[in-house]
């Protein structure tokens, strides 16, 4: 699964990118700014992305020709982790990540969407659970033929960052049963068009999801990515990418809500001394470092291999997902644990990274999905 | 392609080619069982004579110790050498041709901080295999609390003169020598008065007295020392300075058990394993979940083995982190051994059986949270060292 001369450290590069990712993340989008946008009732922030763009983080997986910077799949999840370790809320993984993904196959069609979103004017959302499971294979919303046209109609119910994309990747099925994993087909729409409607949720992480009616939605021949019926190819370097990314983020969240937690380890005093001398929470917080050291190292390999060997990725990105799921949801459990009664709080911070860390556990494959792979990967 | 990784491409044909033609192909993929570990010494009688063929190969390519130089009898080779010669030990299933506490623990102490005389004296015979040392550290009174040791050395003019006891000594039966922790300033604080002392096992005043285990083995043993005289130039290091050599012995050896630990049962996963038994174990939906979890883990974690790896080889020196390396491998490994007695149920309960063997290696793991440190006490250093977390 993975190259053994390939290290897992990061290049000079590498850290040049997480300093300059984690400086500029630190003032323009700190917890506060989640908090602030959650209280204005905003869940996309068109500034904090345009400066995004000019970092060329929206680029990241685009090849230079269409305006990218293409820094490939690790370079993508630092910062992913980055983001992740302040809750830096953003259409990153959705645009830059699973579309830029995506698109990347799609030859020429793709071209003008990568050069756009490299340049930070379009923003994507992928169309894809219908119930409450990431199951791609059991889509239902039909794209009926009607001459050279399709007339798309059903219910996406849990779409990342659907309420305020530009355009919609959304998978639909064309032949077949509910199940099958043939006759689905990935199409690349507005998201202005006739007959869909978006309604926002309003979901526990703050952040933008939303349910999307596709009622007589017209797409055309020109709108599909990939073959008629083969969506799930199409879709899977984004998906693959998307995943491998959003378990970046999940670890980096853990590391932050670590940080946070140590932090007020090293302050808190009761019994007459900080209560992060007391053994009992010291051994809690090495734990956790230790489970948040291990799952750093499926991120990186994940990435590297995604870089290195793309077609052969599944195991490590399904490795990465799910122990970036569990490794969060420990950190942020032992976080609201040891801080006492202030964890519980709105007024503090570190319930922001409980409820993202729950939304990126059950987003692209829950910890029973990814486990299942890679035992099926393993031989059992 | 680099230069670099061009030479290293090189150097794997190279060292594959020499592992296939050289390693006796009944030694090939066999089960890394006790009787399968040549320890050498000067009492070792060998299990087959391809164990013997194989160790005289080795060492002539100095592939006992293969990061040691060559002057000392091992092969010179740089970090990325020494991963690429396992990774082909282990593609090819040759077993290690010799195991020991010296090449684990006291070789890399003296080549840091032994003298010309000790290194030249003592590292050879290591390499060959014909000196088996053994680790004298615990005392009845010194476990966790190591710097406690009280075991003493006195300063005799000519010679050191010493008595008091050592617990849980691996092997000491066994060993031919022993390198101890002796209090040699009692007035001192007790990490300021302990020195590193090599002896002979077979100097007069040394007794050894077997413990049997839970596993009904007796690896270890009490080690007693009645006014056992030490020449003086057996001292490594500075006098009453032991400590710090102690602690960076222990470094290598956490690595080393943490790293052991976690090695994949021969190559193979515990899913993998677990799904060649017979009676399809793995349809059990609790077991299955919880040998997912474990495989999922280990993984993660031989991934975290080679990043460490590379961090020390790139310079920049793991550390106390080592400590993490220690504790996860080692609770990682107890996991599976349970869930490998889960699985073959009540034949698993005889000592030897279907699954011979198993019982014992079982309650074996049970150990390596304890040995080397216990993992309180890895979690103990994690937390003070590497989270800065503040004193009690
Ligand atoms: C199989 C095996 C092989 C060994 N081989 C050798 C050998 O070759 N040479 C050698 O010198 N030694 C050897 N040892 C000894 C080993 O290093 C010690 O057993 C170990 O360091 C623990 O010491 P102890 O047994 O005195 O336990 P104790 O230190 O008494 O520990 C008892 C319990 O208390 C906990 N504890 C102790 N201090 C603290 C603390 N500060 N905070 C929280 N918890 C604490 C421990 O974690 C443990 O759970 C071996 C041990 C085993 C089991």
């Amino acid at each position: 699964m993975k190259d053994l001369t390939q290290s897992l450290l990061d290049t000079e590069d590498e850290v040049m990118l997480r300093d300059a990712a984690r400086g500029f993340l630190a003032d323009a989008s700190p917890v506060s700014a989640l908090r602030a946008n959650r209280d204005a009732g905003r869940a996309h922030d068109p500034a904090l992305w345009a400066e995004m763009a000019q970092m060329g983080w929206t680029g990241v997986l685009i090849p230079e020709d269409a305006g990218g910077a293409d820094m490939g799949h690790r370079a993508a999840g630092i910062l992913a982790e980055e983001m992740g370790r302040v809750l830096a809320a953003s259409p990153y993984l959705s645009t830059a990540v699973i579309a830029a993904s995506v698109l990347r196959q799609a030859g020429p069609r793709g071209t003008g969407a990568l050069q756009a979103i490299a340049a930070g004017e379009a923003t994507y959302a992928l169309a894809l659970d219908e119930g409450p499971k990431f199951a791609p294979a059991t889509t239902a919303l039909k794209a009926e033929r009607q001459g050279n046209a399709f007339r798309l109609s059903g219910v996406k119910a849990f779409v990342a960052d659907g309420s305020t994309a530009g355009r919609v990747l959304l998978l639909a099925r064309t032949s077949g049963m509910p199940g099958d994993t043939e006759g689905l087909t990935l199409f690349d729409i507005d998201a202005d068009r006739a007959g869909l409607q978006r309604q926002a949720l309003s979901t526990i992480d703050s952040r933008d999801h939303a349910r999307l009616v596709f009622d007589g939605v017209t797409a055309t021949g020109d709108d599909i990515i990939g073959d008629l019926d083969a969506g799930l190819a199409a879709l899977r370097p984004g998906v693959q990418a998307g995943q491998a990314a959003l378990a970046a983020e999940l670890t980096g969240l853990a590391g932050g809500a670590a940080a946070i937690t140590l932090g007020y380890l090293k302050e808190r005093k009761q019994f007459d001394r900080t209560i992060g001398s007391f053994q009992a929470l010291q051994h809690r917080a090495a734990h956790l470092w230790s489970e948040i050291e291990v799952t750093l190292s499926a991120i990186a390999n994940a990435g590297r291999v995604l870089d290195a060997t793309p077609d052969d990725a599944a195991l490590a990105v399904s490795l990465a997902k799910a122990r970036a799921a569990q490794t969060a949801k420990l950190a942020v459990s032992e976080a609201v644990q040891m801080h006492g009664g202030i964890g519980m709080t709105d007024a503090y911070d570190i319930g922001f990274f409980m409820k993202r860390a729950r939304v990126g556990a059950e987003w692209l494959g829950d910890y029973g999905h990814h486990a299942a792979i890679i035992a099926a990967a393993r031989g059992f | 392609m680099s230069d670099a990784t061009e030479a290293l491409a090189a150097f794997r044909a190279e060292i594959s080619a020499w592992i296939i033609d050289n390693c006796p192909a009944a030694l090939l993929g066999r089960p890394m069982d006790e009787s399968a570990i040549v320890w050498g010494g000067r009492n070792w009688t060998f299990a087959d004579d391809d164990q013997r063929l194989w160790l005289d190969r080795a060492i002539s390519r100095g592939l006992t110790a293969p990061r040691w130089p060559v002057e000392y009898g091992g092969a010179g080779l740089s970090r990325a050498q020494e991963k690429i010669y396992r990774e082909e030990m282990a593609r090819i299933g040759a077993p290690p041709p010799l195991e020991s506490f010296g090449l684990w623990m006291l070789g890399p102490a003296l080549l840091e901080f032994g003298n010309p005389a000790q290194k030249a004296e003592h590292l050879p015979p290591i390499t060959r295999g014909e000196i088996r040392w053994c680790q004298g550290y615990s005392e009845p009174g010194a476990g966790s609390d190591l710097a406690n040791v009280q075991t003493r050395a006195e300063d005799m003019g000519d010679h050191w003169l010493v008595n008091g006891q050592k617990i849980w000594t691996s092997y000491a039966d066994k060993a031919d020598w022993i390198f101890a922790l002796v209090r040699t300033d009692r007035d001192a604080p007790k990490h300021k008065g302990i020195s590193f002392l090599l002896m002979d096992m077979d100097t007069p005043g040394i007794t050894t007295r077997p413990i049997r285990l839970i596993s009904g083995k007796s690896p270890f043993c009490e080690t007693f020392f009645d006014n056992v005289k030490v020449p003086k130039k057996n001292l490594v290091g500075e006098l009453n300075r032991g400590w710090d050599i102690a602690k960076y012995l222990l470094t290598h050896e956490r690595e080393m058990i943490g790293g052991g630990a976690s090695g994949l049962l021969g190559g193979r996963s515990i899913g993998q394993i677990l799904a060649a038994q017979d009676g399809n174990v793995l349809a059990d939906p609790i077991l299955r979940a919880e040998a997912m979890q474990a495989e999922v883990d280990a993984l993660a974690f031989n991934l975290t083995m080679g990043r460490y790896k590379d961090q020390a080889e790139a310079g920049r020196g793991v550390g106390n982190a080592s400590a993490m390396l220690k504790y996860y491998g080692t609770e990682l490994n107890k996991r599976r051994y349970e869930l490998l007695m889960a699985t073959a149920g009540s034949d698993g309960l005889e000592w030897d059986g279907a699954h011979g063997g198993l019982a014992p290696e079982w309650l074996r793991t049970k150990a390596n949270s304890i040995e080397g440190g216990t993992s309180e006490v890895m979690l103990d250093i994690i937390a003070k060292r590497v989270l800065e977390m503040p004193g009690q």
